[in-house]
C-alpha cells in the first residue's frame, strides 16, 4: 500500500506539472486526467475506495469530459499551440514560481510541527460513508443540492448565445472554429 | 430730548444701507434718501445743540448706552454715545457741512453712471464720522476709524475703471492702515496696562497709575500719534493726500479736507490727558507740525494742478492744527478745525466747479476768462482764500490768530513761532498764486462762454452759503483783545482745559498785528508770482538749480520717490521670490503626498486576472508567516 | 494494514496546491487557469481525506463529496463564462480583459 501511495502520487505530481505548463490544450487536458487517475490511486491507497471511485467516475469521467467538450466548441489548432509557445516564456514562470516555492515552505513547516501519525490503517466501507452523510451531514447534501442547480441554471443562461448581440469586440474573428 | 442722540449716527447709516439695498433707481431717488437722512441728522444735531446750550447736561457731559458689545473676563467694551462740548461742535461742523456738500454733489454728479453708489459712500461715511466723534469707548472709536478708511478707499477709487483711481485708493488705504496698525497696538497696550478701554475711565486710571514721562504713557502716546499722524496726513506718512485728488471733488471737499484728515486732531484732543503725561510726545507733535506746514507749504506753492494745490494746503493747514495741540493750545486746535472746515470745503467746491467749466482741465495755467464767466464761483473763491490766509473779517483770521498767540505764548521768539510766521507767509502766496493764475487770465477761453458748463443753482447756493459760514465763523472764535467774545473757545474749555491765554492784550493786539502784515505779504508775493512777475519767476524755474528745487519740491519733496525705494520695491521682490508660496508648499506636501499614494495604488490596479491572484498568494504568504513565526 | 505517514499525505496535497496556485499566476490562457484551479480543488480534497483517514472516520470522505459537488458546479459556470469570454473577446487570453484600470 506504501509503495502505491508513493509511485501513485509521484504520478499525480507529475501530471499536474505537465498540465500546467502544458502547450497544447488537449494535451494538457489528458496530462490531467492521468494526474487524476493517480491521485485515486493515492486516495485508495489511503483506505478511502468510495473517494477513489467518485475521483474516477465523476471528477475523471464527468469534469474533464466538460473541459474536453468545451474545448472542442472552442476549437484549438496548431496556430493556437504556437500562440501559447509565445505566451509564455521562460521568465513569465519566474516570479509565480518564486511565490510558489516560499508558500509551500511555509506550508511544509506547517505540516511538520503537527505530531507524528500514521493514515489509512483501516479501508472505511462506502456504507459507512453513505451512513455519515444522509444522517449527519444531510444539511449539507440538500445545500450542495442546491447548489448544484445553480450551477446548471448559471450555466445554461451564461453559454447561452444572444441572438443579434454584437460581440464587444469590432476585430473580433467569427466566433467557434476561430482562435483560442 | 437727548435721547435722539443714538438717531445722530443711526439716520447716515440707514440712508446707506437702504441705498445698497435699492435696486435700480432714479438720481431723484437716490439723492433724496442721502441728503434726506443727513440732512435729518443735522437738524436733530442742531437740535440736540440747542438743547446742550441752553439746559446743559449735568457736568458737561451726556452719555447714552446702547448695548454691550461683548464681555469676555474684564473685557466689556459697550458701545456708549457720549455728547460733550467737543462732540458736539465736531457733530455740527460734520453734518452740516456733509448736507452742504450733498446738496452741491446732487448738481455736481448728475449724469455719472454710478450716482447712487456715489450718495450709498457718502452716507456711510458720514455715519462712520459721526461714530467716531460720539464714541465713548475705543474700541468703537476704532470702528469709526476703520470706518472712514474704508469709505475713503472706496470713494477715491470710485471711478474706478481708470487704474490710475484704484492705485491712488490703494496708497491711501495702506498708508493709513500703517496708522491703523500702530493704533491697535496702542489699543492693545492701554487696555493691558489700565484695563478698560473706556476713555474717561482710562484717562483717570492712566493719571493715577502712571507718572508723567513713564514708559508706558509714551509708548502709547506715540502709538497713537502715529495713527493720527497717518489718518491726517502729516509728516511722515503724508504721501497719500495729493494722490487722493483722484476722487471726485465733493470727496476731496468732505473727506480730505473737512472731517477725516481732522480725525487724528480730534484722536490727540480727545485724549490729551494722555499726551499731556508724556511731554516728548507732545513736542513731538508740535514738531511734526512744524515741519509738515513749512514743507507742505513749500510744495503747494509750486504745484500746477487746483486740486493738488488744495490736498498740500489741507496738508499745511492740518499742520497748524498739530501745532496747536503740540503747544497744548487744544481748543485753538479745535478752532481751526472749525474754520478750516468751511473754508476748505468751500474752496474745494469752488474748484469743483472750475474743473468741470474747463472740461475736466486741472491745470492752473491754462485757465482764462473764468472771471467773466463764474462770477458767484469767484466770489465765493475770494473769500475762501481771505479766509485761508488767515485775513479778517473771515473765521480763518479769528483761528489763525489764536494758534499764533498760543505758540508764541509756549515759546516767544522760539523757531515754532518763526515756523508759523513762516506758515502763514507761505499760506498767503501759494492762496493768491492760485487765486489768480486761477481767474487772473482775462482772456476769453477758447470755448465759447455758453460751452462751458456752468453750475446749478444749487451748486452755487451751497458755495455761498459756505462762504457766509466762513465769515460768520469768526464771530464765536474773534480774539478778545480785538474786542471779540471768544466763546468757542470758552465752551471748549469745559472739555479741553488748556487755560486762558496769559499774554497781555497789548501783546496780544501786535501778534495779530504782525500776522496780518505777514499774511498781506504773502498774499502779495502771491500776486506777483502769478501776475507781474510771472516771467521772472518762469526763467527761475528753468535754470538748473531752480528747475531742479522746483521738481523737488513739487513732488512732495521725494517722500514718494524714498518710500518706493525703501518699501514697495522690497516688498515687492520677496513677494516675487515668494510666488509660489514657500510656506504654502508645506500644506501642499498634504495633497502631494495624498496623490502620489494614490497614483501608486492606481498602479496596482492592472486589470490582469494572474497579477490579482499573485496579490492574493503573496497575502496569504504574509499570514502564514504571521502565524508561523509570532 | 500499516498506513501512511500522515505528513506524506498532506505534503503531497501541498505540493499539488503550489503546481496549481502556480499555474494559476502564469497562464494566459483562461481554460489552463480553470485547469490549475481544478488542480488546486482536488489538493484540498486530498487534504481532507488524509485528516479523516488519520482518525479512521468517514467524515474525510463526506468532505471530499461536498468539495466534489462545489468543484463541479464551478467548472459548469467557469466553462459557460469562458464560452462567453470567448465570444465578446475573439481569444482567450485574460490580458484582453484587462480594462478594470486607469
Amino acid at each position: 500500500m506504501t509503495a502505491l501511495f508513493y509511485t501513485a502520487g509521484a504520478v499525480a505530481l507529475i501530471g499536474a506539472v505537465l498540465a500546467v505548463a502544458g502547450r497544447h490544450a488537449i494535451h494538457a487536458l489528458l496530462c490531467l486526467l492521468v494526474a487524476l487517475q493517480g491521485l485515486a490511486l493515492a486516495v485508495f491507497a489511503l483506505g478511502a475506495p468510495y473517494a477513489a471511485i467518485l475521483l474516477v467516475i465523476i471528477y475523471a469521467g464527468a469534469i474533464m469530459m466538460l473541459f474536453l467538450i468545451v474545448v472542442m466548441i472552442i476549437g484549438f489548432n496548431r496556430e493556437s499551440e504556437q500562440r501559447e509557445r509565445e505566451r509564455q516564456p521562460w521568465a513569465v514562470w519566474l516570479a509565480p514560481l518564486f511565490l510558489g516555492m516560499v508558500l509551500l515552505a511555509e506550508w511544509v513547516q506547517v505540516i511538520l510541527r503537527t505530531p507524528a501519525a500514521r493514515a489509512g490503517q483501516v479501508a472505511i466501507a462506502p456504507d459507512l460513508v453513505g451512513v455519515a452523510l444522509f444522517r449527519d451531514y444531510v444539511l449539507g447534501v440538500e445545500l450542495a443540492s442546491m447548489l448544484l442547480l445553480a450551477g446548471l441554471i448559471g450555466a445554461y443562461h451564461l453559454a447561452r448565445r444572444d441572438e443579434g448581440a454584437p460581440p464587444a469586440r469590432s476585430a473580433a474573428p467569427p466566433p467557434g472554429g476561430g482562435n483560442a | 430730548m437727548y435721547a435722539i442722540l443714538w438717531l445722530i449716527p443711526a439716520l447716515p447709516l440707514s440712508g446707506f444701507l437702504m441705498l445698497a439695498l435699492l435696486g435700480r433707481s432714479s438720481e431723484r431717488l437716490a439723492a433724496a434718501i442721502s441728503l434726506g437722512a443727513v440732512a435729518l441728522s443735522a437738524a436733530l444735531a442742531l437740535a440736540v445743540g440747542g438743547q446742550f446750550l441752553l439746559a446743559p447736561p449735568p457736568g458737561g457731559v451726556y452719555t447714552q448706552t446702547l448695548w454691550c458689545w461683548m464681555r469676555v473676563a474684564d473685557f466689556a467694551p459697550a458701545v456708549v454715545l457720549q455728547l460733550d462740548a467737543l462732540s458736539l461742535v465736531m457733530i455740527l461742523v460734520v453734518t452740516v457741512t456733509a448736507a452742504l456738500i450733498l446738496v452741491y454733489s446732487i448738481g455736481y454728479m448728475k449724469g455719472d453712471e454710478s450716482y447712487k453708489r456715489f450718495f450709498a459712500y457718502m452716507d456711510l461715511f458720514v455715519a462712520s464720522m459721526l461714530l467716531l466723534v460720539l464714541a465713548r469707548d475705543l474700541l468703537v472709536l476704532y470702528v469709526g476709524w476703520e470706518g472712514v478708511g474704508v469709505c475713503s478707499y472706496l470713494l477715491i477709487g470710485f471711478w474706478y475703471r481708470d487704474a490710475a483711481n484704484g492705485r491712488a485708493a490703494q496708497k491711501a488705504f495702506i498708508v493709513t492702515r500703517v496708522g491703523d496698525a500702530a493704533m491697535a497696538v496702542g489699543l492693545l497696550l492701554i487696555f493691558s496696562k489700565l484695563g478698560t478701554l473706556d476713555i474717561p475711565d482710562l484717562l483717570s486710571r492712566a493719571v493715577a497709575q502712571w507718572p508723567s514721562g513713564s514708559a508706558p504713557a509714551v509708548l502709547a502716546a506715540w502709538l497713537l500719534l502715529a495713527s493720527a499722524v497717518a489718518k491726517s496726513a502729516q509728516l511722515p506718512l503724508q504721501v497719500w493726500l495729493p494722490d487722493a485728488m483722484a476722487g471726485p471733488t465733493p470727496v476731496s471737499a468732505l473727506i480730505h479736507a473737512a472731517t477725516m484728515v481732522t480725525a487724528g486732531v480730534y484722536l490727540i484732543a480727545r485724549l490729551h490727558v494722555l499726551f499731556a503725561l508724556a511731554p516728548e510726545v507732545q513736542a513731538a507733535i508740535a514738531v511734526i507740525g512744524a515741519v509738515t506746514l513749512l514743507l507742505a507749504g513749500v510744495s503747494a506753492a509750486t504745484q500746477q494742478d487746483i486740486k493738488r494745490v488744495a490736498a498740500y494746503s489741507t496738508i499745511s493747514q492740518v499742520g497748524f492744527m498739530f501745532l496747536a495741540l503740540g503747544v497744548g493750545a487744544w481748543s485753538a486746535a479745535i478752532c481751526h478745525f472749525v474754520t478750516h472746515a468751511f473754508f476748505k470745503s468751500l474752496l474745494f467746491l469752488c474748484i469743483g466747479v472750475i474743473i468741470q467749466a474747463m472740461d475736466g482741465e486741472h491745470s492752473l495755467f491754462k485757465m482764462h476768462g473764468l472771471r467773466r464767466t463764474l462770477p458767484v464761483t469767484f466770489f465765493a473763491c475770494v473769500i475762501s482764500a481771505l479766509a485761508l490766509s488767515g485775513l479778517p473779517p473771515t473765521g480763518g483770521f479769528a483761528s489763525k490768530d489764536r494758534i499764533l498767540g498760543a505758540v508764541y505764548e509756549a515759546g516767544p521768539g522760539g523757531w515754532l513761532y518763526a515756523a508759523a510766521l513762516a506758515g502763514v507767509f507761505l499760506t498767503g502766496l501759494y492762496t493768491f498764486r492760485m487765486l489768480f493764475l486761477a481767474f487772473g487770465d482775462m482772456r476769453e477761453s477758447r470755448k465759447d462762454t455758453g460751452g462751458m458748463r456752468r453750475p446749478t443753482a444749487s451748486m452755487s447756493a451751497v458755495l455761498v452759503c459756505l462762504a457766509v459760514l466762513s465769515v460768520a465763523a469768526a464771530a464765536p472764535a474773534w480774539p478778545a483783545a480785538l474786542g471779540g467774545h471768544a466763546w468757542l473757545p470758552q465752551f471748549l474749555r469745559t472739555v479741553l482745559p488748556d487755560g486762558a491765554s496769559t499774554l497781555r492784550a497789548g501783546t496780544e493786539r501786535t501778534l495779530s498785528l504782525i500776522a496780518l502784515q505777514v499774511a498781506l505779504a504773502g498774499a502779495a508775493s502771491g500776486w506777483f508770482v502769478a501776475m507781474a512777475g510771472r516771467r521772472m519767476f518762469e526763467r527761475l524755474t528753468s535754470s538748473t538749480v531752480g528747475a531742479a528745487l522746483h521738481a523737488w519740491w513739487q513732488t512732495g519733496w521725494g517722500f514718494d520717490w524714498f518710500y518706493t525705494r525703501l518699501i514697495v520695491w522690497p516688498t515687492v521682490w520677496m513677494a516675487e521670490i515668494n510666488r509660489n508660496d514657500v510656506i504654502d508648499t508645506l500644506t501642499g506636501l498634504c495633497t502631494w503626498t495624498a496623490l502620489a499614494g494614490h497614483r501608486l495604488l492606481s498602479r496596482t490596479q492592472t486589470g490582469r486576472l494572474g497579477w490579482y491572484a499573485g496579490c492574493m498568494a503573496a497575502g496569504l504568504v504574509i499570514i502564514l508567516a504571521l502565524m508561523l513565526w509570532t | 494494514m500499516n498506513g501512511i505517514p500522515m505528513a506524506a499525505g498532506w505534503l503531497l496535497a501541498a505540493g499539488l496546491l503550489t503546481v496549481g496556485l502556480v499555474g494559476a499566476l502564469a497562464r494566459r490562457n483562461l481554460l489552463f487557469v480553470l485547469l490549475s484551479i481544478e488542480i488546486m480543488f482536488n489538493a484540498a480534497a486530498l487534504a481532507f481525506i488524509v485528516a479523516g483517514a488519520r482518525w479512521n472516520q468517514p467524515d474525510g470522505q463526506v468532505m471530499f463529496i461536498f468539495i466534489l459537488a462545489i468543484s463541479a458546479a464551478e467548472v459548469a459556470v467557469g466553462l459557460a463564462l469562458m464560452l462567453r469570454f470567448h465570444h465578446c473577446f475573439g481569444t482567450l487570453d485574460t490580458r484582453a480583459a484587462a480594462k478594470l484600470k486607469d
